[in-house]
């Protein structure tokens, strides 16, 4: 067993570190404060290949690995989690699916575009009554011999509106329970498809969050993803994916948490000393970094065994139940050793704490991923 | 086109600590990087190949681990990289190190070699311009921007401490370049998973054509008698006075010091 990255792999954390540091923390009040979507850091990552990273390079990808891929959502994450949900739901979810399920035709015409960073993508899944009971979908996909037409709505769409290709899931046969859902590709600016009112959030505010509506949504044929009555396995399988992104995310978060913490503990003073020479500073701190350190062996432990081909359902839903409490009790703690400057806008660290609150709850929640590892364990 | 880079792995600090006992730099725990002048260098050959269509070769003089700085070369988009690496290259000062990578780029075709202007780990500003002379070629130093004319003329501005000048030059020649003449590209992730599989072709001592009394230690007329960190300076005195008491001040004090 090797606990060691390899030279690939401490290169590539090299550059996206140099990267986040330079291109994407100094814009991360910004968006936030602004509820921006930061696309010119798209457009930058996708220069030099973020937006493609697991896939390989025969559909225009990078030909990289799952642990570089969610290396890269942490350490953007790390300076400003809104970039690192953009890049981990494009990859996780819909360039995953597409490459997993998509036929040679559907690959060859999606991957390349999404991958170069051309087109962004997105995942619908989520309707006002399907949270975390997936399986209650109420958009509708009815089979018109040479087309597909869709009706229903969507929320919460991470990327939406800027996105350019959405995988769909929608119900094609009721009276067959999660057995008559499926999943579609659908490309922005079809007609019949619009995108609804934007969220206003607590957190990760630069990141683009609207409702996607269909209306007698007419699609070809061909874009049905993999088979009629798969769809409700695609999500499932395509969240398990995801969670690995969220987890790194989450990640991401609790470590630059803990930069911020760090530093600042050393350089405030009260009754004459740093507040880092008090014992309850110290304690504190080394129990945050050990949770954040367990929760980094555990995304990668699943980044590997996704890598490998091994089963990692279980261990994504670990990493990030692990990860996402981690980030929400880190940075919590974090405002706390700030003080009132932590509670203010002049310091990184709330909307830190407000970033955090998300990865407990999207692609799938804590207790979906409880559920998750309990079903793994006692069956 | 054909360029070559010289570039040289230095530890990334602008506090260099010394050993007090061996004189030598302390490396424990300070990470490598491409020193930054010879990152400029690179950028300017990687811009220019993106521009022109040029054959971009890396070369670094070092012990064996400088091979990560031309792996990163490699991941920005260079084609073919040489380390230059032998224990008779060992404790060379600037003038047996250019006696070297001057061998080496005699084994090598190229139209311009391209250096950094000077090692934030020596500051010495040496090396490139002793290349140019052993290899018998015009230079300019302290690039800060270049234009070429697609055939066989560079137009370039190079700082001077008062301003700027633009020189011509024809290739073959040697540019030394600031780091501040561009902004160097970040290595694309393609690059860096293909980079190890590149070959780093490994030359030493029989791969070129130096005398051998003038290279590594035996080369080096420099002898470094003694070396030393620097002492913290105090803090100084603060005057708040208007300007002519303030100049009597200084006065009085430069005297006291016997400086003037």
């Amino acid at each position: 067993m090797d606990f060691k990255l390899n030279k690939k792999e401490e290169l590539f954390l090299q550059m996206i570190r140099d990267f986040a540091e330079n291109e994407v923390k100094p814009l991360a009040a910004e968006v936030d404060e602004e509820e921006r979507f930061p696309i010119e850091t798209v457009e930058k990552m996708a220069k030099i290949g973020i937006m493609g990273i697991p896939i390989p390079i025969e559909y225009g990808g990078q030909g990289g690995t799952n642990q570089m891929y969610s290396m890269a959502v942490e350490e953007l994450s790390r300076a400003c989690a809104t970039t690192g949900v953009v890049v981990s739901a494009h990859t996780s979810l819909c360039v995953a699916p597409i490459f997993e399920n998509g036929t040679e035709q559907q690959k060859q015409k999606y991957l390349p575009k999404l991958c170069s960073g051309e087109w962004i993508g997105a995942f619908g899944l989520t309707e006002p009554n399907a949270g975390t009971d997936a399986a209650m979908q109420q958009t509708t996909a009815i089979d018109e011999g040479d087309k597909w037409i869709i009706n229903g709505s969507k929320i919460f769409i991470t990327n939406a509106g800027y996105a350019h290709v959405y995988i769909v899931i929608a119900m094609t046969d009721k009276s067959q329970g999660t057995k008559g859902i499926s999943a579609f590709i659908v490309e922005k600016d079809t007609p019949g498809f619009t995108i609804g009112k934007k969220e206003k959030k607590l957190g990760i505010r630069g990141s683009a969050t609207c409702e996607l509506i269909f209306e007698n949504c007419e699609i070809p044929k061909d874009n049905l993803l993999g088979k009629v009555g798969k769809g409700f396995g695609i999500a499932m399988k395509t969240l398990d994916g995801g969670r690995i992104g969220i987890a790194a995310q989450a990640l991401g978060i609790a470590q630059g948490a803990m930069d911020e913490t760090i530093k600042y503990t050393k350089e405030r003073k009260q009754f004459n000393k740093s507040i880092s020479k008090f014992q309850n500073t110290q304690f504190q701190l080394a129990d945050m970094e050990t949770k954040v350190q367990a929760s980094r062996l555990l995304v990668r432990s699943a980044a590997y065994k996704k890598d490998n081909g091994m089963p990692y359902s279980t261990d994504a839903a670990m990493a990030k139940l692990f990860a996402a409490e981690t980030a929400m009790e880190v940075t919590t703690k974090a405002v706390q050793f700030h003080g009132g400057y932590g509670y203010t806008r002049e310091y990184p660290i709330e909307r830190m704490m407000r970033d955090a609150k998300i990865t407990e709850i999207y692609e799938g929640t804590s207790e979906v991923q409880r559920m998750v590892i309990a079903a793994s364990i006692l069956k | 086109m054909k360029i070559i880079v010289c570039i040289k792995q230095v530890p990334d600090t602008t506090e260099v600590r010394l050993d007090p006992v061996t004189g030598t730099l302390i490396r424990d725990g300070v990470p490598s990087i491409i020193n930054p002048d010879d990152k400029g260098g690179l950028e300017l050959a990687l811009s220019l190949k993106d521009l022109y269509g040029a054959h971009v070769t890396v070369i670094t003089m070092g012990p064996t681990q400088a091979d990560a700085v031309l792996r990163e070369a490699y991941a920005m988009g260079a084609d073919r990289a040489i380390l230059l690496t032998d224990r008779k290259f060992a404790g060379a000062d600037t003038l047996a190190t250019s006696n070297a990578l001057a061998g080496a780029l005699k084994m090598l075709e190229y139209d311009l070699i391209i250096t950094g202007r000077q090692a934030i780990d020596g500051d010495t500003a040496q090396v490139g311009p002793q290349i140019a002379e052993h290899l018998d070629l015009p230079q300019v130093s302290y690039l800060e921007n270049l234009e070429y004319d697609g055939n066989k003329t560079f137009r370039i501005r190079k700082a001077t401490e008062e301003g700027y000048q633009i020189l011509e030059v024809d290739s073959p020649c040697l540019v030394t370049v600031l780091a501040s003449a561009n902004k160097a590209r970040y290595m694309s992730v393609r690059g860096i998973i293909e980079a190890y599989d590149k070959d780093v072709e490994v030359w030493g001592f029989d791969n070129i054509s130096v005398d051998e009394s003038k290279l590594g230690l035996k080369g080096s007329p420099t002898k470094v008698k003694k070396a030393f960190t620097k002492g913290v300076k105090s803090n100084g005195e603060v005057f708040e006075v208007d300007t002519e008491e303030a100049v009597g001040i200084i006065i009085s004090r430069l005297k006291e010091k016997f400086i003037i």
